[in-house]
């Protein structure tokens, strides 16, 4: 079991509110990305569950029992950090069996334990050897491998990839999903990297300026951001913002399109007209820079390549059903 | 550096450096063993003659010699294993969060910018002195009769001395490698359910192995040549209770005039320093290999 669920969890550091008071209901078993701009509070909110910070205001409860004045290692977490925090001098074995010795289990069975985490890891013929020893990928492994083999109710992850290379990140992206499928075992995951967030969890947690923005499924997000933020941190390319006259014909104050929502057609007719300052051909896509004048500079993203070039003439047109709308404040305003 | 003519550039600008640092090192040493040859005693100038190793004969068969190579050896280890054992801790205190810690921190350190016979005479006058002294004061005020340091326990008085000296410089070669412990290491163990105890064991003395050994080879090198503590209180005695090997190669050169003794005193504490750093290093060097 593993649901944690947030009360109103506030944090302050002397005058600086970072955590400006946060209610969260994680699932037992699922995968929840907490995900924002640098500063935004999310590693202090991972902190707070981990019980490496001391709330200033609310509850954390955790399968119901709330565990603000529980130390960390009695919450039944377990924690990957981003400089993975090996313990240099001790042997992979000994990193992973760290955790039980403290625990007081028996050798045998610490031994049965590091063993059957290293044979899920594939850190089986490392056992031996100091982490110095090993490459990036193996240890995040062991660091993960530390993680799960406490058997916790959940992973916390602290941005745990953004020290790899881009092709390992995405290799290990995977494992960590199938991992915790396999596992079953709830786990919270900062990271600021939307795409790891839209790509693993279950849930995100949009947070800026130390408040949650947005709740929900990575879809959920995509498709119906609430407010400005969430819509131009979600998706890549951003979202196209417009504002003025165009957002007034709408009924609000700013309309987003996103860039594949936008169709391209060369000297076409209709939609908002411009300039292609830069192209960029990635083969399966074509993303546009288009200078469109009243409308400022829009992102269009062709799936497949279109020959175009910069100071080519196009014309963009909205998919009208794909148009979201924000009032005054921000907020998205749904029909 | 990879091209011939960047190679000789390099030696031939090097070549002034080393050829100097070469001649300061060959010189005295090349003389030190043609005196160590020398029946040459300043108290009889003139009947200077070579007499082959009688000199190394004389200085080795010396009772003194084998007393003082065991006070050097008793000096060393004394201060290594106070300045340690005392400095884990200290820097462990140094290394918290306190108001005024940088005042703290400043006056921790200071005894070591005190000059040695400053401080040996400070400790001598001011504080072991067993009529004027603080500690004798002290034991009065509880009803204790002081305690005449450098006649009853001499070496531990010195070793005392020195030690206070050398603490800051431990407590400040472990500070800073406490300073660069990774916070998430501290932490992963504190999530692992290390308690503190624990986590200084298993996570923070490991990490201190490499400083510990930067100090015992520092120190180690520094504790060998011992002299103005010893000359300022005791003068190597009672007898020759604080007698170290410098100690005793300074009284066979200038309190019995014997050049050619000392000299061979000189090579054989030169020995004796490369044999203890031999050791050292096989012992506690494998440390420092990253």
């Amino acid at each position: 079991m593993g649901q944690i669920t947030l009360q109103g969890v506030q944090k302050s550091f002397g005058p600086v509110h970072i955590i400006k008071g946060a209610d969260l209901d994680i699932a037992d078993g699922s995968f929840v990305v907490f995900v924002g701009p640098s500063g935004c509070g999310k590693t202090t909110l991972l902190r707070l569950i981990a019980g490496l910070e001391d709330v200033t205001g609310g509850a954390i409860l955790i399968d119901g029992r709330n565990v603000v004045d529980v130390p960390p290692a009695k919450r039944g977490l377990s924690m990957v950090f981003q400089s993975y925090a090996l313990y240099p001098h001790m042997s992979v074995r000994g990193n992973i069996a760290f955790g039980l010795k403290m625990a007081g289990i028996a050798k045998d069975e610490i031994n049965r334990k590091v063993e059957a985490a290293a044979a899920t890891l594939n850190l089986t013929p490392y056992l031996d050897r100091k982490p110095r020893e090993l490459s990036g990928g193996q240890r995040q492994r062991v660091a993960i491998g530390r993680a799960i083999v406490r058997e916790p109710k959940a992973f916390l992850f602290d941005e745990p990839l953004s020290n790899l290379d881009a092709a390992l990140r995405v290799q290990m992206r995977l494992e960590v999903t199938r991992l915790q499928k396999q596992l079953g075992t709830t786990a919270i995951y900062v990271t600021h990297d939307q795409v790891e967030a839209m790509t693993m969890a279950d849930k995100i947690v949009v947070l800026n300026g130390g408040k949650i923005e947005q709740y929900g499924s990575p879809l959920e997000l995509y498709e119906k951001p609430a407010n400005l933020f969430v819509a131009g941190f979600i998706g890549s390319p951003k979202m196209n913002f417009v504002t003025g006259e165009l957002a007034k014909q709408q009924g609000a104050t700013t309309i987003g399109v996103r860039p594949e929502h936008l169709k391209v057609e060369r000297d076409g007719q209709g939609g908002w007209h411009g300039t292609v300052s830069v192209a960029e051909h990635l083969g399966s896509d074509t993303f546009l820079y288009v200078d469109a004048g009243p409308q400022g500079m829009l992102t269009a993203r062709y799936i497949g390549e279109l020959d175009l070039h910069p100071g080519d003439k196009v014309s963009l047109i909205p998919d009208p059903a794909r148009i979201h709308r924000f009032d005054d404040s921000g907020k998205s305003i749904h029909a | 550096m990879a091209t011939q003519q960047t190679q000789l550039l390099a030696r031939t600008l090097l070549t002034p450096a080393v050829a100097l640092l070469f001649i300061w090192m060959i010189v005295p040493l090349a003389l030190t063993i043609y005196f160590a040859t020398l029946h040459y005693n300043l108290l009889d100038p003139g009947s200077e003659s070579f007499v082959g190793l009688e000199n190394f004969r004389y200085f080795l068969t010396d009772p003194a010699f084998l007393a003082s190579l065991q006070n050097t050896l008793v000096l060393v280890g004394s201060v290594l294993a106070i300045t340690i054992i005392l400095g884990v801790p200290l820097a462990l205190l140094l290394d918290q969060q306190v108001v005024g810690l940088s005042i703290v921190r400043l006056m921790v350190i200071a005894p070591f910018f005190v000059m040695p016979t400053v401080s040996a005479l400070v400790w001598k006058n001011l504080l072991m002195h067993p009529v004027s002294g603080l500690f004798a004061w002290i034991a009065h005020l509880f009803g204790l009769p002081a305690i005449d340091w450098f006649n009853d326990a001499p070496l531990f008085a010195v070793i005392l001395i020195i030690s206070w000296q050398w603490l800051p410089f431990a407590t400040l070669i472990l500070l800073t490698a406490l300073q660069s412990l990774d916070e998430e290491q501290k932490e992963a163990a504190e999530m692992d359910g290390a308690s503190a105890i624990s986590t200084f064991i298993y996570i923070t003395l490991p990490h201190l192995a490499r400083p510990i050994t930067v100090v015992i080879l520092i120190e180690t090198i520094f504790l060998l040549t011992v002299f103005a503590e010893i000359f300022v209180t005791t003068g190597g005695g009672p007898g020759l209770q604080t007698t170290n090997i410098a100690f005793l190669i300074y009284s066979q050169a200038l309190i019995q005039y014997d050049v050619g003794s000392a000299s061979a005193g000189g090579l054989v504490a030169v020995v004796l320093a490369n044999i203890v750093a031999f050791f050292l290093v096989r012992i506690v060097g494998r440390n420092l290999e990253a």
